[in-house]
C-alpha cells in the first residue's frame, strides 16, 4: 500500500487527530497526514470530505472519506487485522465501546471546563475532572492497559486526551501524578509505545498553544 | 428466554426503544423491567453504577451499557439471523457516523423544542429541521438507510419517531410538511412488527412531555 491510499486531514495539536495517527502507527501502515490550517482557511478537500462537521480528523483511504476519530479507529481496526485493537469476544468489545463512549462523553468537556475557565478555576471543575480520572482508574484496575495485557482501542482514545492534560495542570494549579497516580503510571507506559510517542507532541507547546487559543477565545 | 437476556427500561425512552427493536429484529425472548426513575432499582444501580441509566441490558448476569452499544452487541452475539450492521467495512463505519450523527444531535434538539419557548425554542426548531434534512440526503431514494434492507441507522433514528407528535405539538410546526421524504421512511419503518410493537404510542408520549412540563414548571 503507498503512503497516497492514506491520507489524513489533520492538526498537530487535535487529540482527535493523535488517535487516528496512533492507531495507523500501531497498524504498522504508511500514511500522509496533511496539516489543515483550522484558523486560516479550511481546505476545499476537508470542507468536501467532512460537510456535515467540517472537522478534522478526515482518513481517507483510497480517497473515500471517513470522519469522527472513534468510527475511523474502529474501521482501522476492521480492514486490517493486525495487531488487534479491541478483545476478540463480543463482551470485551462492548466493554471498550462503552469506556469510549464515556471517555468523548466526559473527559473533553471537563478538560474544557478548565483551560477554557475565566480567572480561578472553580473547584467543581476539578473536583469533576479527578472523579472522571478516577472511574477510568476503576476500569483500569490491575492491568497494564485498558485493553488488557495489550495495548488497545481504549488506550487510544484515551491516551490522546491526555497530550492536553500538562496544559490542565499548569492551568488548574493541580498535577494529574498528585491526584491519580495510576492513571499517571499508565500514561507514562502508553507514552513509551513508538507507536504514541511519535504523535503526541510537546506539552509545553500544547500549553503555548492553548495559551494562545485562550487569548483568541478572549479569556485572557 | 434466550440464556437469560434482561432489559432494563423505561416506556419513553427512545434510547429503550432501539434495543427492544434489535432484540424483536433477532427474535430474541428477553425480560422487560419497566424502572421507575424517580427511585431507581438496586439492580440498576448495580449493573450501570457509572451512568446510573437505562437502558441497561443484562445477558447471563452481564451487564451492557448505551444503546448504540447494545445494538451492536445483539448484532455480533445473534449474528445468524437479521444483520443490522452492514458487513462491508466502509459502509459498516459510514451507518456508524450517521448514528452517532443522531445521537449529538437529535435528542438534544428535540428536548429543547418542548423545554423552551420564543427565540430559543425557533433556534431549536430551526436545526432540528436542519439536521431532518440532513439525514434525508443520508437516506436519498433507498428504502431504509440501510439500503433496501433495515439496519443499524434505521434503529438509532426510528424511536425518535413517536417524540414527533410532541415536538410538533409544543412547537406548533409539522415535521412532515418539512421532511416528507423522513415522514414516509418512518412510516414504513412502522409496518415492520419489531418497529410498531416497540416505539410508544405518540398520543401516550405528548402526555408524558406535558406531565414533566407541569413537573419542571415549564409553561
Amino acid at each position: 500500500m503507498s503512503k497516497a491510499d492514506l491520507v489524513i486531514l489533520d492538526c498537530w495539536v487535535s487529540p482527535f487527530c493523535m488517535r487516528v495517527k496512533i492507531a495507523l502507527n500501531e497498524k504498522g501502515l504508511q500514511y500522509e497526514a496533511r496539516p489543515e490550517d483550522l484558523f486560516g482557511g479550511k481546505s476545499e478537500l476537508l470542507l468536501n470530505s467532512n460537510p456535515i462537521y467540517k472537522k478534522v480528523p478526515v482518513f481517507l483511504h483510497d480517497g473515500k472519506p471517513l470522519c469522527e476519530s472513534t468510527v475511523i479507529v474502529n474501521y482501522i481496526d476492521e480492514t486490517w487485522s493486525s495487531p488487534p485493537l479491541l478483545p476478540p469476544c463480543s463482551y470485551g468489545r462492548a466493554q471498550a465501546h462503552f469506556w469510549a463512549d464515556y471517555i468523548d462523553k466526559k473527559l473533553f468537556d471537563a478538560c474544557g471546563n478548565i483551560w477554557r475557565s475565566k480567572g480561578e478555576v472553580p473547584v467543581e471543575a476539578k473536583t469533576e475532572f479527578i472523579s472522571i480520572l478516577k472511574q477510568l482508574e476503576g476500569a483500569l484496575g490491575d492491568k497494564d492497559y485498558f485493553n488488557g495485557a495489550t495495548f488497545g482501542f481504549v488506550d487510544i482514545i484515551a491516551i490522546a486526551l491526555t497530550s492536553w492534560f500538562f496544559a490542565v495542570e499548569k492551568i488548574g494549579g493541580f498535577t494529574v501524578a498528585d491526584e491519580c497516580p495510576k492513571f499517571s503510571s499508565w500514561m507514562k507506559r502508553c507514552l513509551k509505545r513508538e507507536s504514541v510517542a511519535k504523535v503526541i507532541p510537546d506539552p509545553e507547546k500544547v500549553y503555548e498553544f492553548v495559551l494562545m487559543f485562550r487569548k483568541m477565545l478572549g479569556i485572557d | 428466554m434466550e440464556r437469560g437476556v434482561v432489559l432494563l427500561d423505561f416506556w419513553p425512552s427512545m434510547f429503550g426503544m432501539r434495543t427492544r427493536i434489535a432484540l424483536a429484529e433477532k427474535e430474541i425472548k428477553y425480560e422487560y423491567r419497566e424502572e421507575d426513575l424517580r427511585n431507581k432499582s438496586d439492580l440498576l444501580l448495580q449493573m450501570n453504577p457509572v451512568h446510573k441509566k437505562i437502558p441497561v441490558l443484562i445477558h447471563n448476569g452481564k451487564p451492557v451499557c448505551e444503546s448504540l452499544n447494545q445494538v451492536q452487541y445483539i448484532d455480533e452475539v445473534w449474528n445468524d439471523r437479521a444483520p443490522l450492521l452492514p458487513a462491508n467495512t466502509y459502509k459498516r463505519a459510514n451507518a456508524r457516523f450517521w448514528a452517532d450523527f443522531v445521537d449529538k444531535k437529535i435528542y438534544d434538539l428535540g428536548s429543547k423544542i418542548w423545554r423552551t419557548k420564543g427565540e430559543e425554542q425557533e433556534a431549536a426548531k430551526k436545526e432540528f429541521i436542519d439536521c431532518l434534512k440532513l439525514l434525508e440526503g443520508e437516506l436519498g431514494d433507498n428504502h431504509y438507510f440501510g439500503g433496501k434492507d433495515f439496519g443499524y441507522v434505521d434503529v438509532a433514528l426510528v424511536p425518535f419517531y413517536c417524540w414527533f407528535y410532541a415536538y410538533e405539538q409544543c412547537g406548533n410546526f409539522s415535521i412532515e410538511a418539512e421532511c416528507p421524504k423522513l415522514i414516509a421512511w418512518a412510516k414504513r419503518c412502522m409496518q415492520k412488527e419489531s418497529v410498531a410493537k416497540s416505539l410508544a404510542d405518540q398520543e401516550k408520549i405528548y402526555e408524558f412531555v406535558l406531565h414533566l412540563k407541569k413537573v419542571f414548571g415549564i409553561e
